[in-house]
């Protein structure tokens, strides 16, 4: 595919020119130019208004579709317990499955039966289930090398895993191997009704903009969605199913885990499963600020998180941080304090089931994500906020 | 010791937006810079080549414009850059440009390749794994301190949700950094004289000796179908009068719905 403007339609407006994200139109004689910094991406199709640019399609883009049936999850454990995402994508499965005619198979690397089973109640078909003490410790080499065998052998049409350090890591050594596509970090997954096709939505520069990713011909089709954003099934405990015990046999490892340490705050981990979440960022002033936020988070039964801005103003650990570059997180309650809303910010906090912004600035972003908005000051409104709640749990 | 660290040209994505309009990139001059995890990914080839001896080679895919990214690394400090450039490289994906990454790397020849954890145009974290699959060596992801680098091994801190684990890996490998892992150096007066002179090594798709069908556009199995901008939410209801009476209100309406 290359793109392609139409001189004899081309009145040099520079459209195009500004919509361009990698400086690779130019104009040349008062006509747009396409220049060899074109990276395909597309986003100049449609901006033209006198409909001179056009994507020209060669043959050789039209490659043979491998056949595939099947979803698959990989289901990530760390310490034998099943992450939460991982239930999540059991129900996103079920749901693409449902689309496709197909079934659901989770894939268990280390754990045991009791996790396997687990997988079958909160809505899995079959679990292919290896549970050899090489993959007790998640490390890339045998855990990329297992699942492309076990991908080659059932061959299935979509495989998702959760957008986390584990999944994010090793899945790209599975698609390199399959010669797969791969999308990293979907907040959305939705079928194709024409073609079938998997349609993966994620945030990309920074989450200023959202992107529809398919893969139009390799199979399987992988991607990793972020954790708090699919909804997990009804747990079925008398759902049953199969599970098939997966043998090691033939699968070394050049990397060691020598030592597995847990941090001693376990934030990071409530963060992500936190009914309440107080957030601060950059407008709570300084790390005083936010001594009223875990007063506030106190009283709640609350988690707190924050905005990078306040992160790198050192008021406040990175594991607390929110948003793209730090946790995403999907409380029932998320009350964000002093925080603009970035993008950045945003896409980490908004599929919250309630959320609510205070901030001094009537025009800040975060009031376009809110359920409740409050302008004012945190500083003047937190306390009072304490007080009345104080007041109602006696 | 050679270390390879790959780097990325990238616009400012903190600045890039989108018209709602019409759907497109609002980029009205957007500065381009180092993709910020890759300054520490050389700062931490620079410290290892200290430590060991030998090399530190700094590497990038994109379009010719990218070697103003490469002598910037050569002025804080790397001694060689290789820019891979070519028109056949357009509309990669991830898996195509890991592919011709690891070609590239074969020419120059490594013992550590280190990547930043993701780009931030992007944020994939794809490429570094990718490349390391395709060059048939391990990888470790996530690195914030290395305890250990050896001629024949490195032990390293990978940070994961809950802390983090040590691992040993044998050489060659290719691990990617946070920005945890170290503080990137300025620029030395004497490495901006390097940058200015420094002569910086071409390479185009002919000389990877690879079929055309894995590069570029036809080597990604992933396409991108449309942009759009992120959804506001609907059901806002803002607070208004004296502070006592909008938290009042905010509270009950939070009790209401059961949320405290």
């Amino acid at each position: 595919m290359y793109i392609k403007v139409n001189r004899d339609l081309c009145t040099g407006c520079e459209a195009c020119i500004q919509s361009c994200p990698y400086d690779a139109i130019v104009l040349d004689n008062e006509k747009a130019k396409i220049t060899e910094m074109c990276q395909l991406c597309s986003a100049c199709l449609g901006v033209c208004p006198e409909g001179a640019i056009s994507e020209v399609r060669e043959a050789s883009d039209e490659k043979q579709t491998a056949e595939g049936k099947g979803v698959w999850v990989f289901a990530e454990q760390r310490e034998n317990k099943l992450a939460g995402v991982s239930l999540e994508l059991l129900g996103a499965a079920r749901r693409l499955a449902e689309r496709l005619g197909t079934d659901v198979t989770a894939v268990l690397f280390g754990a045991g039966s009791p996790e396997a089973n687990e997988l079958l109640h909160w809505g899995a078909d079959r679990v292919l289930h290896c549970d050899d003490p090489l993959f007790s410790a998640f490390n890339d080499e045998p855990y990329s090398m297992l699942l492309t065998k076990l991908i080659k052998e059932h061959r299935p049409e979509i495989v998702l895993a959760g957008a986390t350090p584990i999944g994010r890591s090793f899945f790209p050594r599975v698609a390199a191997a399959l010669r797969a596509g791969l999308t990293a970090d979907c907040t959305s997954l939705e079928i194709d009704p024409e073609t079938g096709n998997l349609l993966q939505i994620r945030p990309a520069f920074g989450g200023n903009i959202m992107a529809t990713i398919f893969c139009p011909h390799a199979r399987p089709q992988m991607a990793t969605v972020r954790p708090r954003v699919m909804k997990r099934l009804d747990y079925d405990g008398s759902r049953s199913g199969e599970i098939i015990k997966i043998d090691a046999s033939g699968i070394s490892s050049r990397t060691k885990v020598i030592e597995t340490v847990k941090e001693v705050s376990d934030i990071s981990v409530n963060l992500q499963e936190a009914n309440i979440i107080v957030a601060g960022g950059r407008g709570m002033g300084n790390d005083k600020g936010f001594q009223l936020l875990h007063e506030l988070a106190e009283v709640l039964g609350a988690s707190v998180g924050a905005s990078r801005a306040a992160v790198d103003e050192g008021w406040i650990p990175y594991r607390h941080q929110v948003g793209q570059t730090g946790k995403t997180v999907g409380p029932k309650l998320y009350i964000a304090c002093g925080i603009s809303g970035a993008v950045q910010h945003l896409v980490g906090m908004q599929s919250s089931d309630i959320i609510v912004a205070i901030n001094k600035n009537p025009e800040a972003p975060i009031f376009s994500v809110a359920t409740y908005g409050i302008v004012g000051d945190v500083n003047e409104i937190v306390p009072m906020l304490i007080k009345k709640i104080r007041e109602l749990k006696g | 010791m050679r270390i390879v660290v790959c780097v990325k040209q990238v616009p400012d994505s903190a600045e890039v937006r989108i018209n709602p309009e019409t759907n497109t990139l609002i980029r009205d001059g957007v500065p381009t810079i180092i993709n910020p995890y890759d300054t520490h990914a050389l700062e931490a080839g620079l410290q290892i080549k200290e430590k060991t001896g030998g090399t530190v080679t700094v590497l990038t895919m994109g379009p010719p414009q990218a070697e103003s990214a490469l002598r910037e690394c050569i002025a804080m400090g790397a001694d060689e850059a290789v820019l891979l450039t070519d028109r056949a490289f357009a509309g990669s994906d991830t898996w195509a440009t890991a592919y011709a990454l690891s070609k590239a790397i074969e020419l120059v020849g490594a013992d550590v390749i280190i990547c930043g954890k993701q780009a931030i145009d992007g944020d994939t974290a794809q490429v570094g794994p990718e490349i390391a699959e395709f060059m048939d060596i391990p990888h470790i992801s996530y690195v914030r301190k290395i305890v250990d680098a050896k001629e024949e091994m490195l032990v390293v801190q990978r940070l994961m949700d809950d802390g983090y684990d040590v691992i040993e890996s044998s050489l060659p490998m290719l691990f990617t950094v946070v920005k945890e892992l170290n503080t990137p150096r300025m620029p030395s007066l004497k490495g901006k004289m390097a940058a200015k002179k420094a002569e910086i090594r071409k390479i185009t798709a002919a000389e990877l000796n690879v079929q055309e069908t894995e590069l570029g556009l036809k080597g990604s199995p992933t396409q991108v179908k449309n942009i759009f901008a992120p959804e506001a939410r609907k059901d806002r209801k803002m607070l208004e009068g004296p502070p006592g009476e909008s938290i009042s209100t905010l509270v009950k309406e939070l009790v209401a719905l059961k949320c405290i």
